[in-house]
């Protein structure tokens, strides 16, 4: 079996949003959209207080709420554990935007470009008008993650396989791959590392991973 | 300094506005009317305007939704799954409920040659339309409930405020028909004991939703909830045991249907449209930096 998930290191994360430029130039989402984006939390209570990055966005549950509540089977959980969304189906009723316990979800009713009413030649590329009036999301760059696979790549490990933000972060704070390879590199950071999910709570199992540290 | 949006703090959701909200009213109160409606069928009450009404509002709160989706000419994918989403199952429930409503309105006009008249007492029909209704008013509220991202709508108290409200404004919209045609007597006592359930369910709803949901939600509830209980519930309550000793009580009881109603309907507005706060971010620990 394969499960592909994120693991977010937040002793490395330094909130510099370029995993959600990543996203954004890859996927041409309009303005407001940031299928990934990173937190800026305050933890603790005074005077230990401490700024942490919280990079999220979907968590590819394996047990996801969205894909219960949609009325059109538009959302579904893939084999490999990717939920993704057939942009055809949708009707954008948004029952899975106040489904996602995360906030993952977009929807945007016109398309808008990020600079004034004419598309970057980046949006007049790649900016696709089927996605106007549905809801949107990450799907850990399915399509460059299948493109590799078909390539005989390994996901996580080759770029030409592995989503955008991952590559591009400055930090080496993101990491993607096959939770159930445990010769990949989430398997070990996980094995080597504390680590929890957002919400557990909710019992959606959740695909991504934070790693963190005690105090030294 | 935080980026608008990124501290993780709860925010009000914006996929449901108000036309949702409106579903929630028409589908609620309608149904409702239609249970009190069939139960009002054997002391000789017409079916034909409670009938009527009822149709117009769930059709109105469905027509709602469809100006809400972003895709209104794909509409009829929303019956693809019925395995798993309330959704669906509520629109595959609201055909039949119109229809048997529908048929039932029809049955109830004996000026129309209907050849079925003779053979198909209106009674049955009407009870039909009733039972499937409470079936909609139901899946109406698994879809709050499934709607995990929002602490005050999976709160599962909230299940049965909604279908106890949405018969309580069904009683409510009796009565003020009841000014064109006298209801029976009962209905006076069914709203009575109806609000006080009522009443009883929005207490254990916001006692619990206390627990889980952000402040802003729980403020928003409170809000509201002060007036409700003084005008929905109080104030009805004294006018409908005083119509118990009216020899005519129909403007009275009018008065307190109203109130039923109008609270009830504005309990989930204030659900639906200002107590959805997401439940925010948070992490249970404190990571060290830079290692």
């Amino acid at each position: 079996m394969t499960r592909y998930v994120m693991v977010a290191d937040l002793r490395r994360c330094v909130g510099c949003q370029t995993c959600t430029a990543a996203c954004k130039q890859a996927n041409a989402t309009p303005p407001g959209v940031q299928w990934r984006r990173v937190l800026d939390l305050e933890v603790g209570e005074y005077p230990a207080v401490r700024r942490v990055f919280v990079p999220t966005g979907c968590q590819h549950c394996s047990d996801p709420p969205c894909e219960w509540v949609c009325p059109t089977t538009a959302t579904r959980k893939r084999a490999d554990g990717i939920v993704d969304i057939r942009y055809d189906l949708c009707i954008g009723c948004g029952a899975c935007m106040v489904a996602c316990p995360y906030e993952a979800r977009y929807k945007v009713e016109k398309r808008e470009f990020a600079f004034g009413d004419e598309p970057t030649a980046d949006e007049a590329l790649r900016a696709d008008e089927s996605l106007v009036g549905v809801a949107t999301k990450c799907n850990f760059c399915a399509d460059v993650v299948d493109a590799g696979v078909a390539r005989g790549l390994k996901p996580g490990e080759h770029p030409e396989a592995t989503p955008a933000c991952v590559n591009l972060c400055i930090s080496g704070a993101l990491a993607f791959g096959d939770i159930d390879d445990p010769q990949s590199r989430v398997s070990k950071l996980l094995a080597e590392n504390k680590h929890f999910r957002m919400h557990e709570e909710q019992g959606t199992n959740p695909g991504f991973y934070y790693l963190w540290d005690e105090h030294p | 300094m935080t980026i608008a949006g990124l501290d993780g703090a709860p925010r009000l959701q914006r996929a449901w506005d108000s036309r949702a909200a409106l579903n929630f009213i028409g589908g609620g109160a309608g149904t409702g009317l239609l249970l009190a409606a069939a139960a009002a069928l054997p002391a000789g009450w017409p079916y034909f305007p409670a009938g009527i009404l009822a149709i117009a509002l769930i059709g109105f709160g469905l027509s709602m939704v469809w100006l809400e989706i972003g895709r209104p000419l794909r509409a009829l994918n929303v019956f693809f799954h019925p395995q798993t989403s309330w959704m669906t199952r509520e629109a595959l429930v609201a055909l039949p409920v119109l229809t048997l409503a529908g048929l039932a309105v029809l049955l109830d006009q004996p000026f129309l040659p209907l050849p079925m008249q003779a053979h198909v007492p209106v009674g049955i029909v009407a009870w039909a339309a009733a039972v499937l209704g409470l079936a909609f008013l139901y899946c109406q509220a698994r879809i709050l409930h499934a709607s995990r991202g929002v602490p005050a709508w999976r709160e599962p108290a909230l299940q049965s405020f909604i279908v106890v409200t949405g018969v309580t404004e069904g009683l409510g919209l009796l009565l003020v028909l009841g000014l064109a045609v006298a209801p029976p007597a009962w209905t006076l006592t069914a709203s009575i004991v109806a609000l006080a359930a009522r009443a009883g369910a929005w207490e254990r709803y916001r006692q619990r939703v206390k627990l889980t949901a952000p402040a802003p939600a729980i403020a928003a509830l409170n809000q509201a909830s002060i007036w409700v209980h003084l005008l929905g519930h109080l104030l009805p309550a004294i006018i409908l045991m005083g119509t118990l000793m009216m020899p005519s009580p129909a403007v009275a009881a009018a008065v307190a249907g109203v109130a039923l109603f109008v609270t009830g309907a504005w309990l989930k507005f204030v659900v639906v449209t200002r107590a959805a706060f997401t439940q925010g971010f948070s992490i249970p620990v404190v990571p060290v930096r830079g290692r």
